[in-house]
């Protein structure tokens, strides 16, 4: 094996069109494991930890751009405001030693059904920007997930950053696991209102091959505000719509049984999130439309 | 390879390490410093837990590689240089938060890293810092004792 340590951002990219099989390495906590276990033996470790820019964070007037490695215990404690989904995700995150160095560009490198950040960056409709020595590229999220433990990077691609809207409006995150901490999500769901553009957005975590979203969901909700005027008025969302939401984004998922869950429970949970977290934003939305990022998390 | 990094304020060097060894691996049989223990190699247990340029992490976790030219503290840099144990330290032993003192070091360390930022944690804070580290033994009640007496000697001290 070979332990590769590029000081910049143009020796990582040559460095990783030289060796295309080469292995990234951030906060290690899932590539660790693997080595640890012998799961994996690559030819080459590509070190990323030297490369100050993909631990930092630019925020535009409108979007923000994250660097791949920022560690989750920066995002919650940074980008509350601008990113409160991505924010509450990561709080659901292991324990805070993983947190201090498992980053977003790991969880989309890894690509795992399971992973927190992924529901987050469905509902805040996301791009991740794929960088090699051939060029640069936004791959919008909608098409990053390719399948089981698969993404879209070409072999000698590596993520610098995703790029992100900045909340419009409330968002939440919610997952459901046998504690609070520690805990692979048995099933997640992701919600984000976009009163700016009047369009609702979701993510479905651990209750499909890949994530997800109820797109089917978010189309009907957004309908049903629109035609209610509900958007202008705050009124509350009628609980017949609330309702259908919950069966719609339960039917989006495509669950499975296994050891954490049976695909039912996965379904029924799905719905009962959906139900609450909308609850939630809306509630956010009706009372303090500019105040988000609240902390509650079921 | 060549590892060369700061630990507990000394410069160390190891040699011959292999490219997908741990920090945790390098520490324990290269250099000496068994206090981080080695329970899961999988994160789950915090029993390994070191601070990296001063943040805690799982050494587990950390390839050595990755440690190159930075600072990792771990629970031998606590103790004072005569051997006088640290107030958490301190306050494990008197608070009876130690059975068989297997996830001892991590959470010490853990818990060394919460005080420094935060003095006087509610249990909340407590909690929350700790959660990446398990007791086997399961002696949790105490384990809070102790992070509370040392807060509380701490406040006093001030
Ligand atoms: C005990 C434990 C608990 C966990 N709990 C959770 C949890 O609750 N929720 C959750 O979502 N995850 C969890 N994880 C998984 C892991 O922490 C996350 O997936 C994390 O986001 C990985 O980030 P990293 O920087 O550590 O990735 P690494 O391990 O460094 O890399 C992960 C993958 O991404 C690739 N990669 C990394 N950076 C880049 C880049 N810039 N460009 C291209 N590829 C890249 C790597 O090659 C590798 O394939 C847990 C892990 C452990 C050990
Ligand atoms: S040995 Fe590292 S977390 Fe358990
Ligand atoms: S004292 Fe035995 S594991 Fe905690």
């Amino acid at each position: 094996m070979e332990f590769l340590r590029p000081a910049s951002w143009q020796e990582a990219l040559a460095a990783k069109a030289e060796h295309p099989s080469a292995v990234p390495i951030a906060g290690g906590t899932d590539v660790m494991v693997e080595i640890n276990f012998d799961h994996r033996r690559p030819d080459h470790l590509l070190d990323l930890n030297r490369i100050g820019e993909l631990e930092e964070w630019e925020t535009g007037e409108d979007t923000v751009r994250l660097g791949a490695s920022v560690p989750y215990s920066k995002i919650m404690a940074g980008l509350r405001r601008e990113l409160p989904g991505l924010a509450l995700a990561s709080h659901t995150v292991a324990s805070p030693q993983i947190r201090n160095r498992g980053g977003v560009g790991g969880n989309l490198g890894t690509a795992s059904p399971a992973g927190d950040a992924h529901p987050a960056l469905l509902a805040g409709g996301a791009a991740v920007e794929a960088e090699s020595v051939r060029g640069s590229r936004l791959i919008p999220i909608d098409d990053f997930y390719t399948g089981v433990k698969r993404n879209a990077l070409a072999p000698d691609e590596l993520i610098r950053a995703v790029h992100l809207k900045k909340a419009s409006g409330p968002q939440q995150f919610s997952k459901v696991g046998t504690r609070n901490a520690m805990v692979i999500a048995v099933c997640a769901f992701g919600i984000a209102l976009h009163p700016d553009t009047r369009t609702v957005r979701t993510g479905i975590g651990s209750a499909a091959p890949t994530p997800v979203r109820a797109r089917t969901a978010e189309e009907f909700l957004a309908a049903a505000l629109d035609e209610a005027g509900l958007w202008e008025s705050r009124k509350a969302v009628p609980p017949a719509v609330a309702k259908q939401f919950a069966v719609l984004v339960a039917a989006a998922a495509n669950p499975i049984d296994d050891v954490r869950g049976t695909a039912a429970y996965r379904r029924h949970a799905l719905g009962v999130m959906a139900r609450r977290t909308l609850g939630w934003t809306w509630e956010q939305y009706r009372g303090h439309g500019s105040e988000q990022g609240s902390t509650s998390c079921a | 390879m060549r590892v060369s990094f700061t630990v507990n304020g000394r410069p160390q060097e190891a040699d011959d390490v292999w490219e997908g060894e741990s920090l945790l691996y390098v520490l324990r049989e290269r250099l000496g410093l068994p206090g981080s223990k080695n329970a899961c190699e999988q994160g789950e247990c915090g029993s390994c837990t070191v601070r990296l340029d001063g943040v805690p992490v799982c050494s587990c976790l950390v390839a050595a590689g990755q440690a190159q030219d930075r600072r990792v503290d771990t629970v031998e840099g606590l103790a004072g240089e005569g051997g006088e144990l640290s107030p958490i330290q301190q306050a494990f032993v008197d608070a009876g938060a130690v059975q068989c003192g297997f996830c001892t070091p991590g959470l010490l360390v853990a818990a060394d890293e919460l005080l420094e930022h935060n003095p006087s944690p509610s249990d909340g804070d407590i909690r929350e810092a700790l959660s990446g580290n398990l007791c086997r033994c399961t002696g949790y009640e105490k384990i809070l004792d102790a992070v509370r007496l040392a807060a509380a000697r701490t406040g006093q001290a001030v």
